[in-house]
């Protein structure tokens, strides 16, 4: 069942093209991973599923009444705004305390329901950003470079989270990395973005090693590749090309 | 004989009104950093008060649409190219400036600049404490039905998106709920002194509130009190009664401060 539908979607920030042509659908129960150097798109287009940024030229289709839990790259909490972890579980909507402990263990992270926000380290913060996302039931998880500020077993701790949830919740996963080597081993799909699609790789998480090394080997290759390609000329080159024409 | 025969029972019941609507939403001028906001959407109803009585037409009417018109440009122009403090600092002195020299061409209409600068709460009629009391019904109800969406908003225009509210929305119903507030405030506190009232008892609450909704309601205790104990000691040193009302506010907030570090200092 596909959650989410967008074809050629293209969306802009003033004159500069940011999204041009993506067309990508995003299917119940998958882990689909963006990866692309900065400026690619990446949050423009998780923004774009949010229906936080308005699209220029495509359509947008969702599921009717989809239920989206979104985790953004980073959440400022005004130092003047009071908000304890239980509390921020309950925005926007009220949920009982036992439910409230229950995703802050989902999260991996319980006890700190009384904690203030301002308080918790990187980590903690990230757990409870999530923790609420997962409260609302959600049939798609979109997470922006969720992991910024972990350190390296701290973000591979927190994708393996993100995996056991979509055994345990069953929902579909949507995400942004730089950390390519952690989340394509978690991924379903990855979506190579450069303002367009640039390739798209399937790998298959099971556990026949040479399939599996097959198929990852060479999608990490291919993204890795272009992912170098990108941070030294090929992201100008693209901006010209699209002014151009 | 009626209670409300007394002018000191209907200024103090005007005060309360205003210091208990301006207390939660002058949480989320805080929370969003909106103080400039209030101030501008104040300071533009003098030129609301002029329109109204060159119109004739009831200065309530009068200082709602500028207020509003106020709010509304401002949320349009922001992000083109100003910063949204220059914009207000523009926007709330050219309209305070050109509503006081639209009051001066005003002839043959003798008005008390100064009562509107600077409040009359003394002067409130029952007629005025019905508008003020309706005015603060409005906002209460307006902020405790949008209370959960409007939060979400002020926390991350994002998580408002996923969650399908409408950020922009929740801008305006604050924007429609400040005019308000500004409207009925005028006769209390005066236009100068609006904003005071909005963002002072939210600030002195911050330090004692672990959640919003606490720091609204502890707000709006720390403004009755103000309003109050402004107005009785107005009544005893024979003061400005809104500037009273304020320094009351303000001294909650140092002594809120002055607490909060002790309590630091005991805790450290």
């Amino acid at each position: 069942m596909t959650l989410i539908s967008a074809k050629n979607i293209s969306v802009n920030h003033g004159n500069a093209i940011i999204l041009q042509n993506v067309t990508l659908d995003i299917n119940a129960g998958e882990i689909v991973t963006i990866v692309g150097p900065n400026g690619s798109g990446k949050s423009t287009l998780l923004r774009a599923f949010i229906g936080a940024t308005p699209l220029k030229s495509g359509t947008l289709t969702r599921k009717d009444g989809l239920r989206i839990g979104y985790v953004p790259q980073k959440l400022h909490i005004d130092p003047t705004l009071p908000m304890s972890v239980a509390r921020f579980l309950s925005i926007p909507l009220r949920v009982s305390a036992s439910a409230a402990k229950d995703a802050l263990e989902q999260a991996g992270s319980g006890a700190l329901a009384s904690r203030q926000m301002s308080d918790l380290s990187g980590g903690q913060f990230q757990r409870v950003i999530l923790a609420r996302a997962l409260l609302g039931k959600p049939e798609l998880l979109i997470l922006d470079e969720a992991t910024q500020g972990l350190d390296q077993p701290g973000s591979a701790d927190f994708y393996r989270q993100i995996e056991s949830l979509r055994e345990t919740l069953g929902c579909a996963v949507m995400m942004v990395s730089h950390e390519l080597h952690v989340v394509m081993a978690a991924s379903d799909r990855v979506i190579c973005l450069n303002g367009h699609v640039c390739c798209e790789g399937a790998p298959e998480v099971v556990a026949s090693a040479p399939e599996y090394r097959a198929l990852f080997g060479s999608g990490t290759q291919g993204a890795l590749a272009l992912y170098r390609h990108d941070h030294d000329h090929h992201h100008h080159a693209h901006d010209h090309e699209h002014e151009d024409a | 004989m009626d209670i409300l025969d007394s002018f000191l029972v209907r200024a103090a019941l005007a005060g309360l009104g205003v210091a208990l609507a301006a207390a939660p939403l002058g949480c989320f001028v805080v929370w969003r950093r909106m103080a400039y906001f209030g101030e501008a959407t104040a300071h533009a109803s003098i030129l609301g008060i002029a329109l109204a009585l060159s119109f004739s037409t009831s200065i309530l009417a009068g200082v709602l649409i500028v207020a509003l018109l106020m709010g509304w440009s401002v949320s349009t122009l922001s992000g083109r190219g100003y910063a949204m403090d220059t914009l207000l600092g523009v926007m709330a002195h050219s309209a305070l400036a050109i509503g006081l020299v639209a009051v001066s061409f005003l002839q043959g209409v003798r008005i008390d600049l100064m009562a509107y600068l600077f409040g009359d709460i003394l002067a409130v009629s029952r007629f005025d404490l019905l508008i003020v009391w309706i005015g603060v019904l409005l906002v209460l109800l307006l902020l405790w039905w949008r209370w959960s969406a409007l939060l979400t908003a002020t926390l991350s225009n994002d998580l408002a998106h996923a969650a399908g509210i409408d950020p922009r929305r929740e801008q305006m119903v604050l924007t429609i709920a400040l005019a308000v507030v500004v409207a009925v405030a005028i006769k209390v506190v005066g236009v100068l002194l609006i904003a005071a009232l909005l963002i002072i008892p939210a600030a002195a609450a911050r330090p004692f509130a672990g959640t919003p909704e606490r720091m609204a309601f502890i707000a709006a205790g720390i403004g009755a009190i103000s309003a109050m104990a402004g107005l009785q000691a107005a009544y005893i040193f024979d003061t400005p009664t809104g500037p009273t009302i304020v320094c009351v506010a303000a001294t909650c907030f140092v002594l809120g401060g002055l607490l909060n570090l002790l309590k630091g200092r005991v805790a450290g």
